[in-house]
């Protein structure tokens, strides 16, 4: 098997994509592009605002750019079926508030609708699929529990084995540890990166933390003012100027003895 | 409760049809003259009057109740499963009222008159509904996204201005006649002929069915419209059919029997709590569960203070307010409404 960072065409790029949320002054993007190789782990960070979330689902294909394209596999997305782009793209975002009394399972089900046609019930291998992915999510004996009990670390979990159980080609996260205590931080980045390279998931992820994103990432991506301010591995994207220019904030920026990757120390807001 | 299988979607609806057929049976036999399906079977002495009674006043109006409970039920879980808001239901966001002032509108103006054979009224309510669920979108929505607490309130207030509107209009024109519009407003099932009660079955088979079909989408789409796309729903499409056809058979109901409150908020609520959230199972349970609480509901406003008629909606808010009050205690004083 060759490396699939070595494949040549991106899997995922948008092209002078221009986005404008409703009602904004100005454009979020006016000219944006980005590609992203298969099997790449792609951190995107950048400061509030900075388009991080309208980037993930413009690449998800559930927001419209007003200009330009997003390409999944060298497709245009909006060409694509619905069901076969769910079939290939995961998402698991950051407000996602379940009505009703659904259980984790059934939660966990809901990612294999893509793979049923319109009417079909869930087979036996949609509940393994959906078990599976429960059970890496440390939620193997949760799943009769309603989504309105758990903690949000849980909910959190049980929306991510959502996404696994799409058994997608790419899978895409907004602040996928927000909400997470240190073990299942770890332990979602751990699960990420198995699968990435186990599997050649692709995966592309928001984050705060950078620190998390450097170690995991293989490729960072800086968001500033819906422009790309930095685009590459970790260590050429953490220095401490610019987190000074994009994050108004004075850091010292290390390197992680046990990871090698770069270790970002704030001190102080600039002034 | 476990995941929805087949088996356990056509066990529940086998169970409720039964229920459905002995409710059916029981409500024929219950009324002011004591005249009951065994009489008709056994074609006793005096069959000639029962069979009267049970097939030409009480089956009609027994069928009209469940009609209207079946389509009331299985709209309100669709709009709460669209809307993402489990406080919707046809009456609370106005499409009740929106279909009884197009079908009061259009009594009043006399074109039923026009045109006898054509469903004219139906018509009307049809529009009367589909404006408001159109306004209720228009005004709710913001960056493509709806508002699900502004909906809301929109809807009750639509709903006020329907009402007062059917009120004003008719005092203006035909002060006599005012109480039996306020009978209607509150909900009441009249005695129909079978022509029309069959031509009802037929739009509400199609519609629950159809809606039954947009199961698996609702379900998705109660995870949240981004969701919902990303999981392959085509996220307006759906809900323009499954509002569209809810609309639809709350439009057919209420030119018939008037605003009903309360069945479609609390029925796909205690549907949801018996047969679980699967809109694929609950959207024919609560069209079922619909159709018995009605005749139940109806059954009881027509004998309990005979010869005196309560109208039903007096019933199913009254039995409806307190059951959603003890099911909002019951789910953690509201987690589960958040």
């Amino acid at each position: 098997m060759s490396d699939p960072r070595a494949a040549g065409d991106p899997i995922l790029s948008v092209h002078g994509v221009r986005f404008r949320h409703h009602g904004a002054a100005a454009a979020l993007f006016e000219d944006l592009s980005l590609a992203v190789a298969p099997g790449e782990f792609l951190g995107v960070i950048g400061p509030n605002g900075s388009g991080k979330t309208t980037l993930l689902r413009l690449l998800a294909g559930v927001a419209e750019p007003a200009g330009g394209e997003v390409r999944l596999a060298g497709r245009p997305i909006r060409a694509i079926a619905p069901p076969e782009r769910a079939r290939q793209v995961a998402v698991v975002f950051q407000e996602a508030r379940v009505l009703f009394n659904f259980s984790v399972l059934e939660i966990a089900l809901m990612g294999r609708a893509p793979r049923l046609g319109r009417w079909g019930m869930e087979r036996p291998e949609d509940f393994a699929a959906a078990r599976a992915a429960l059970l890496e999510m440390d939620l193997a004996g949760q799943e009769d529990r309603h989504l309105h009990e758990l903690s949000s670390g849980e909910r959190q979990r049980a929306l991510i084995a959502r996404a696994l159980a799409q058994e997608p080609r790419i899978v895409l996260m907004d602040e996928p540890t927000a909400f997470l205590d240190l073990k299942h931080r770890l332990q979602i980045y751990a699960i990420l990166t198995r699968l990435n390279r186990d599997r050649g998931l692709t995966v592309i992820a928001t984050s705060h933390d950078l620190n998390l994103a450097a170690r995991y990432g293989s490729r960072l991506v800086l968001l500033h003012r819906g422009r790309v301010a930095a685009d590459g591995p970790p260590a050429s994207v953490l220095t401490a100027a610019r987190i000074r220019e994009v994050y108004e904030t004075e850091a010292r920026v290390e390197r992680d003895a046990a990871t090698g990757a770069p270790y970002v120390v704030p001190i102080a807001p600039v002034r | 409760m476990p995941p929805l299988t087949a088996r356990r979607l056509w066990v529940s609806i086998g169970l409720l049809s039964a229920g459905f057929a002995a409710c059916v049976a029981v409500c024929a036999s219950i009324g002011s003259t004591h005249h009951t399906l065994l009489d008709l079977l056994r074609q006793a002495p005096g069959g000639e009057t029962a069979a009267a009674t049970i097939l030409r006043i009480r089956l009609p109006r027994i069928l009209m109740a469940a009609l209207a409970g079946a389509a009331l039920g299985a709209s309100g879980a669709v709009f709460q499963a669209v809307l993402r808001n489990p406080l919707a239901d046809p009456f609370i966001l106005g499409v009740s009222g929106g279909a009884a002032l197009g079908a009061f509108l259009a009594t009043a103006a006399g074109l039923q008159a026009l045109a006898p054979l054509l469903p004219v009224r139906e018509a009307a309510a049809f529009l009367g509904a589909s404006a408001t669920v159109g306004s209720l979108f228009l005004l709710s929505s913001a960056g493509g996204r709806l508002l699900s607490y502004p909906m809301l309130l929109i809807g009750v207030i639509m709903n006020t201005v329907y009402l007062a509107l059917i009120l004003l209009i008719e005092t203006v024109v035909d002060f006599t006649r005012l109480h039996g519009v306020r009978l209607w407003m509150i909900g009441s099932i009249p005695i129909e002929g079978y022509g029309l009660i069959s031509g009802l079955s037929v739009l509400l088979v199609l519609g629950v069915a159809g809606l039954s079909l947009s199961g698996r989408d609702l379900n998705l789409m109660s995870a949240g419209e981004d969701a919902a796309r990303s999981l392959g729903v085509t996220v307006e499409r759906t809900r323009l059919v499954t509002v569209l056809l809810a609309s639809l058979i709350t439009a057919a109901v209420v030119s018939v029997a008037g605003p009903i409150g309360f069945v479609g908020l609390i029925v796909p609520h205690a549907a949801r709590l018996v047969f679980g959230p699967d809109h694929r199972l609950l959207v024919p349970a609560s069209a079922l569960t619909g159709a018995i609480f009605l005749m139940a509901a109806d059954t009881a406003a027509r004998t309990v203070m005979a010869p005196t008629e309560i109208p039903v909606g007096v019933i199913t808010a009254l039995c409806g307010g307190p059951f959603f009050l003890w099911l909002y205690r019951r789910q953690g004083g509201g987690g589960y409404f958040e």
